[in-house]
């Protein structure tokens, strides 16, 4: 917007000149948000999936499954802890720093938040624990990845986040 | 009773809405019809209905009538009073009584003390409102009764969500929705002028209160929204880019946007067409968040309701209300004649671009919060958040801080960059040097050193416009832009030094053990057991000193609630004029230390005190308005009672 240019301008032309800066701000922030999107969309994934087409290393994900049964252990700085999450396929190793919720427990459900490391440990930033520990069957075994995922997606509604 | 009386109540309301639309279709269709003069007594009739409605709700609660569903499934006899109050929003059902109540309320204020417009328009727009108001009836009698009763009466109440168990909380759904349904008014007020041709600058007078009102409300929702957040869900952060948190921001930026166009329209009769589309995306936002919330569609602690039944029901309300205005809009548009022209560099420019920046930023957070629901279309689940949100909504919001600093300095019409040279030069310095201090001093990122570059810059500039002006002869509406740009400046602040500074500390400590985060040191003395009237706790006892001073005590607690069940962090701050200690307190360890997660947060309280500031300069923007158009409406009667005595007649009564 120069100012020598716009004086000369008919004002017609000055109202062309804001409605195509409108239109043009409009569109490219459809289709930044479109391409920003694509990239920056953290996708859920089960441990199945991860085994089947493992995601970039440090790209957000998030990492749906159970807990298994005696696979907690806490770090000696008694703030990090080690866990396996798995669908009756894979098994995925997770490690997260920071206060766990509290529904989180062995045998349970579980999202996690973060992104994989190079070396195939889940490194979370947030937990997510399901309010109601008794929505999951015992027996994961049969259980097919996207029955698993739909059985996670429905029970995570009202979680608390 | 007292449920049947609010019931009862309800339906009438719904019956004079419905009488109100059918007397509005014909004042519209000729003036002065007789069923026209129904309109406004059945508009306020209907707003004192709904409030009778709501206090029956209140009361429901307040003396826990469990034979009432609502309540005995969101309430419980041991809960502190307040908390039975705001239990009766705090749940689906309640919460669109809320928002129903408070569009009667709006409607029959318009009805009752509105009269500046032509008498057709105003027909035009309380029959708009009638017709929204009837869909939200529906909705609430048809499919989310409040006052449902329930039989066998059970013994005791299932509780309410320990999370909303909070007084910040309990005060916070009304206020949005306040803000939310308020702009209901200027959708009405929008489609009302554009069905009689009436876009003038008088119609922009008479809805700016409205939206200026609406946009205060929302700004302190968001605000309180934001601090409780940030201290109950305890995980440090204050705007986590949630469904629910966006369901309010969208509205408030449509609302901004309108804000700044209705002014345009008001002073200088331009931007007609496009201040009627921001009075219609304006309140379809607020509709759009409220479906997405209470459709339980996107999941969230706010989503009540998971119902497809009313989720559909919604749907259908929503494509009924925005597709019909747009698709008016699109019949309309093109017969309201072209507003009064003006140069590229001119107040209105300025507007033009602040406008353009803050739709693109509402589009960029519409589209993030819709895009897993369109995912999920193809199977695919994603969730969206601060990677995405961040960097693209800073790429509209840098350059629109930019326009904000310079265009109240810019004159309306016509200007030329001589006469702003040296303001606007002042401005870009200090904005610069700030920008290669920071640099030089501090390892931060570009986002956050632009942040504290522009907000100092901001802040400057949003003083500018008293430059050269008698300080005392300044009306109020300026001063309030001027609070309220500074306001923005200061939240900026706020969120770059946080983003930039904050130091964080997890460890597992026991009694006797000091830990260290930025210039703080905290020694936990104790964890005891504690008890509330509805929940226990574990309650560390820590002292905290700030740069070796003296030490002050603090309680964080981890509160356990039985009904219903639930945990709630309660976290301990201390605050100082330059930011905030947060004191968490976690899980026992395996050991017995106790986990404590602490922030030394510098400035993050300017985050608010912004917020607060940018609600004050609206509210003194909207009380000089008030002020001026009584004046105004003070100075036409007495002009016309000085005519009717010239001409030697009585004055004619009121119109």
């Amino acid at each position: 917007m120069s100012s020598t240019g716009s004086r000369e301008l008919k004002p017609k032309h000055q109202r062309l000149v804001l409605l195509v800066i409108a239109l043009v701000a409009l569109v490219g922030a459809g289709l930044l948000a479109a391409y920003a999107l694509r990239n920056q969309a953290s996708y859920f994934y089960v441990p199945a999936d991860i085994a089947a087409a493992p995601p970039q290393p440090g790209q957000a994900i998030r990492l749906g499954g159970m807990v298994e049964n005696g696979s907690i252990t806490t770090a000696a700085d008694g703030v990090t802890v080690e866990f396996v999450v798995q669908d009756g396929q894979a098994r995925v190793p997770v490690s997260y720093t920071g206060i766990v919720p509290a529904l989180f427990v062995e045998g349970s459900g579980v999202v996690a938040e973060g992104a994989m490391r190079a070396d195939g440990v889940f490194i979370a930033d947030n937990l997510l624990a399901k309010h109601d520990e008794n929505y999951m069957p015992r027996e994961l075994e049969g259980m097919n990845s996207a029955e698993l995922r739909e059985e996670l997606q429905e029970s995570m509604a009202g979680s608390s986040e | 009773m007292i449920a049947e009386i609010g019931l009862a109540a309800l339906w009438l309301a719904a019956a004079l809405a419905v009488l109100q639309l059918i007397g509005a279709f014909f004042g519209v269709r000729h003036d002065g019809n007789e069923l026209a003069a129904l309109v406004r007594p059945a508009a306020v009739l209907q707003g004192v209905l709904c409030a009778v409605s709501f206090l029956a709700l209140v009361y429901a609660f307040a003396v826990t009538d469990l034979s009432v569903k609502l309540v005995a499934t969101n309430s419980h006899s041991m809960k502190p009073l307040a908390f039975k109050l705001s239990g009766a929003w705090a749940n689906h059902e309640g919460s669109m009584l809320l928002w129903i109540t408070v569009m009667a309320f709006a409607g029959g204020l318009i009805a009752f003390i509105e009269r500046r417009l032509p008498e057709r328009t105003m027909m035009a727009t309380l029959g708009t409102q009638a017709f929204v108001g009837i869909g939200f009836y529906l909705f609430i009698l048809l499919s989310s009764n409040p006052f449902e009763r329930l039989f066998p009466v059970p013994p005791e109440g299932n509780g309410l969500n320990p999370l909303l168990q909070d007084m910040g909380v309990s005060f916070h759904p009304p206020t949005l929705y306040i803000g939310y349904v308020g702009l209901s008014v200027a959708f009405s007020f929008a489609l009302g002028a554009l069905l009689t041709r009436q876009v003038t600058p008088e119609f922009a007078r008479v809805m700016r209160p409205w939206v200026l009102g609406s946009w205060i409300f929302l700004t302190i929702g968001i605000t309180a929204g934001s601090y409780w957040a940030y201290y109950e869900l305890g995980w440090g952060g204050w705007w986590f880019w949630d469904p629910v948190e966006n369901a309010s921001l969208m509205p408030w930026l449509a609302a901004t946007a309108l804000l700044h166009s209705a002014s345009v329209l008001a002073a200088r009769d331009a931007l007609r067409t496009w201040t009627i589309m921001l009075g219609v995306v304006a309140f379809s936002m607020s509709m759009v968040g409220t479906f997405l919330v209470r459709s339980g569609i996107l999941t969230s602690v706010h989503a009540f309701a998971v119902d497809p039944e009313r989720g559909s029901f919604i749907l259908m309300l929503l494509a009924l209300y925005i597709g019909g205005a747009l698709v008016i809009f699109a019949l309309r548009a093109n017969t309201i004649a072209e507003g009064e022209r003006f140069s590229v560099l001119s107040r209105e420019g300025a507007l033009v671009v602040n406008n353009v920046a803050l739709t693109a930023i509402l589009g960029i957070v519409l589209l993030g919060t819709l895009y897993p629901l369109l995912t999920e279309a193809f199977d695919v689940r994603v969730s969206v958040g601060p990677p995405y949100f961040d960097p693209v909504s800073a790429i509209f919001f840098l350059p629109m801080l930019a326009i904000m600093a310079v265009g109240p300095l810019l004159r309306w019409r016509k200007d030329s960059f001589d006469r702003i040279k040296l303001p606007v030069l002042i401005i870009a310095l200090v904005t610069v040097a700030v920008f290669a201090l920071v640099l030089v001093l501090a390892d931060v990122s570009f986002l956050s050193l632009m942040g504290m570059a522009m907000s100092i810059g901001v802040a400057i500039a949003s003083f500018m416009p008293l430059r050269g002006r008698s300080i005392r002869r300044v009306p109020l509406a300026v001063w309030g832009m001027c609070v309220a740009h500074f306001g923005v400046a200061l939240a900026l602040f706020g969120v770059a030094a946080d983003t930039a500074f904050q130091k964080e500390r997890l460890v597992a400590a026991s009694p006797g053990d000091t830990v260290e985060v930025g210039p703080w040191e905290a020694r936990l003395a104790s964890i005891s057991p504690v008890a509330g009237p509805n929940w226990t706790a574990m309650q560390g006892d820590i002292f905290v000193s700030y740069k070796g001073g003296p030490p002050k005590e603090t309680f964080p607690q981890a509160r356990s609630f039985w009904a219903p069940q639930g945990e709630t962090s309660e976290v301990a701050l201390v605050t100082r004029w330059n930011g905030q200690l947060y004191v968490a307190l976690g899980n026992m360890a395996e050991d017995g230390r106790w986990q404590l997660r602490l922030w030394w947060k510098p400035f993050v309280t300017w985050i608010w005190y912004g917020g607060l500031l940018i609600a004050l300069g609206g509210a003194m923007a909207l009380v000089g308005r008030v002020i001026g158009d009584l004046r105004r409406r003070h100075a036409t009667t007495r002009g016309e009672e000085r005519r009717a005595d010239e001409d030697g007649l009585l004055p004619e009564p009121a119109e």
